[in-house]
């Protein structure tokens, strides 16, 4: 792929960019994945205990909050990573026009692009380790399997944030993105295995979900925290790093198109 | 002398819309260039190719002998670039600003926070270090924009309009540090729209307009050239006064008000005893005047 000729170490740089304008806000920032999935399983478990029985998923007996709580982990790698390479994205590379004077200096436009969406990945998996604070203790994830969850929500999150990307190179206005995000996320939010299983659906649903990411990090995150999944590992890892690759090579081209003219 | 900058038959097409038409030009090792030119005359987008920002439309653009549609990496470590737009970063402080851009150029971090010390020391924004880019006002902001251009020692300074703005005692102080930089030996490349400013900086300049150049040469040959040796403003247009200037060929504008004579001392003479009726000015012709006589007295969009 042409689009990664342009591509050396050099991304890291904007990387620790962000890092350093992050360290000022992380202490507000890490109460979020912390507190998050304490509310949801705090709200499914007494809340819906008595409306939901067991869950049957790949042969084991779950209760509800064992089922969610893995895909709670998934939900937060699609939401940081996508949010962060769209509305934080956006208005680094067109309000403060921030991305105009990396271009001054022996960056690549490549490298700014692919180090916003590591960056986003970054996120995505600081916030998976933080809720595994939360969630390992209470038994929820399995360990030491369960660390495996930080790696899966970095190449997560570099498949979110790649498509979040490429958003923010088509959009016409920040306002916009509102579509993306109803369109895409709320669907996959939905209808990813994440609150009920997929193998209970009919044929052709479970086909769709298949073709679904986040179906995909959900699986392995119940995987890793449960020692089973529906679909095949391999598989599900495949798809992502193909998705990841091929979303990022789309975005670049995308804010390639857009910025430089 | 070796060319730093070599321009040749540069074209910058946006869609059908044609900003630079066809400009050739060479900026010499140790010269300070100034590209002038009334609004929209296709500075910005001159400068947005000499660092590889906008891809060249037609012809070729040459820096340190290397091209910069190959060679964009190479040139850009050695090149500073001062954009027109505010560029700074409004998520970092004053201080983090510079120290973070030096990380862009690869240079380790202890050599980083030492240079972004240099440098708000030379530019007195010591007192500003911690604060946030946004609390800057606009002239402080120019100057730490000037400052961020320098963090990798460049041979070659590219300057978009970086006095736009300032108060006399900080044009004054920026003026200071280019010239002391020139003295090093760095090469400038700027674009203002102060005649006095390019008059006092640059070795030489071009006047470009639509996208193409009017005139090149040193301010003084070019004052020479187009303004004559004396400028006299007359009050009131009187038409014998410009019969006159017709007939004897004498460069001249017409104002609403006034005429304004280019001329040599001999017939700056014979004006003040034959024309001078209500008011005359007589004074040394400015690059100003080469300016609005080559590009016109008309607003551009
Ligand atoms: N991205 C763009 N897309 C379309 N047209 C553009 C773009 N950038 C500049 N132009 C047009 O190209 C012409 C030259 O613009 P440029 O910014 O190079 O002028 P300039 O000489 O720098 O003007 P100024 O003194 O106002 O800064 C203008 O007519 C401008 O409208
Ligand atoms: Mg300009």
């Amino acid at each position: 792929m042409m689009l990664y000729a342009n591509i050396s170490w050099r991304f890291l740089r904007v990387w620790w960019r962000n890092v350093v304008v992050y360290r000022r806000v992380w202490k507000v920032n890490f109460l979020i994945p912390l507190f998050e999935p304490a509310f949801y399983l705090l709200a499914f478990g007494i809340g819906f205990r008595n409306l939901v029985g067991n869950v049957g998923y790949a042969g084991l007996t779950l209760s509800y909050t064992e089922f969610i709580a893995p895909a709670l982990i998934a939900t937060a790698v699609m939401w940081n990573s996508f949010f962060e390479t769209t509305y934080s994205s956006f208005v680094r590379a067109f309000y403060q026009k921030t991305f105009d004077a990396m271009i001054a200096t022996p960056l690549s436009l490549e490298e700014i692009i692919l180090a916003e969406v590591i960056w986003g990945a970054t996120k995505s998996a600081a916030a998976a380790a933080i809720m595994l604070v939360v969630l390992c203790p209470l038994g929820y994830v399995a360990l030491p399997s369960g660390l495996l969850i930080i790696p899966l929500a970095f190449l997560g999150g570099i498949a979110f944030g790649a498509i979040g990307m490429w958003f923010t190179g088509i959009v016409p206005s920040i306002d916009m993105f509102n579509l993306p995000i109803f369109l895409f996320l709320t669907p996959l939010f939905l209808f990813s295995g994440t609150f009920f299983p997929v193998g209970a659906l009919p044929a052709w649903a479970q086909k769709t979900s298949l073709a679904f990411p986040l179906y995909h990090v959900v699986e392995l995150c119940r995987l890793f925290s449960l020692g089973r999944m529906e679909a095949m590992p391999l598989l599900s890892i495949g798809y992502l790093l193909i998705f990841a690759v091929v979303f990022l090579a789309v975005a670049i081209r995308a804010m390639r198109r857009r910025l430089i003219v | 002398m070796t060319a730093v900058v070599e321009a040749t038959h540069l074209k910058k097409r946006y869609g059908r819309f044609t900003a630079v038409a066809g400009v050739s030009f060479n900026v010499m090792a140790g010269e300070c260039y100034g590209l002038l030119g009334p609004n929209g005359a296709g500075k910005t987008s001159i400068i947005r190719m000499m660092y590889g920002f906008s891809p060249v439309s037609a012809g070729r653009m040459r820096i340190f002998g290397l091209d910069i549609e190959r060679d964009w990496r190479q040139i850009r470590a050695r090149i500073g670039v001062c954009q027109q737009d505010n560029t700074l970063d409004p998520d970092l402080s004053v201080a983090d600003n510079l120290a973070v851009f030096a990380g862009y150029f690869s240079l380790p971090a202890a050599r980083a926070r030492a240079r972004a010390e240099e440098l708000l020391r030379l530019f007195a924004l010591e007192k500003k270090r911690t604060a946030k880019v946004m609390q800057l006002s606009g002239g402080l902001a120019k100057r730490l924009m000037v400052a961020r251009s320098l963090i990798n020692e460049p041979e070659l300074l590219i300057l978009d309009e970086p006095t736009t703005g300032l108060d006399p005692q900080s044009r004054h102080l920026l003026w200071e540090k280019l010239r002391a930089l020139r003295k090093q030996g760095v090469t400038l490349v700027l674009t203002t729209h102060y005649m006095e400013e390019a008059a006092y900086l640059c070795d030489r300049l071009m006047i470009l307009d639509y996208g193409k150049v009017l005139v090149e040469g040193t301010p003084q040959s070019l004052i020479k050239q187009y303004a004559g040796e004396s400028a006299i403003e007359i009050e009131g247009v009187d038409e014998a006064l410009r019969k006159y200037l017709i007939e004897n060929r004498i460069e001249h504008d017409v104002l609403d008000q006034r005429i304004i004579v280019y001329a040599e001392d001999s017939v700056a003479e014979d004006l003040r005893r034959n024309f001078c009726m209500e008011r005359c000015t007589f004074r040394t012709p400015t690059l100003e005047d080469v300016f609005l006589h080559l590009t016109g007295r008309e607003l551009r969009e």
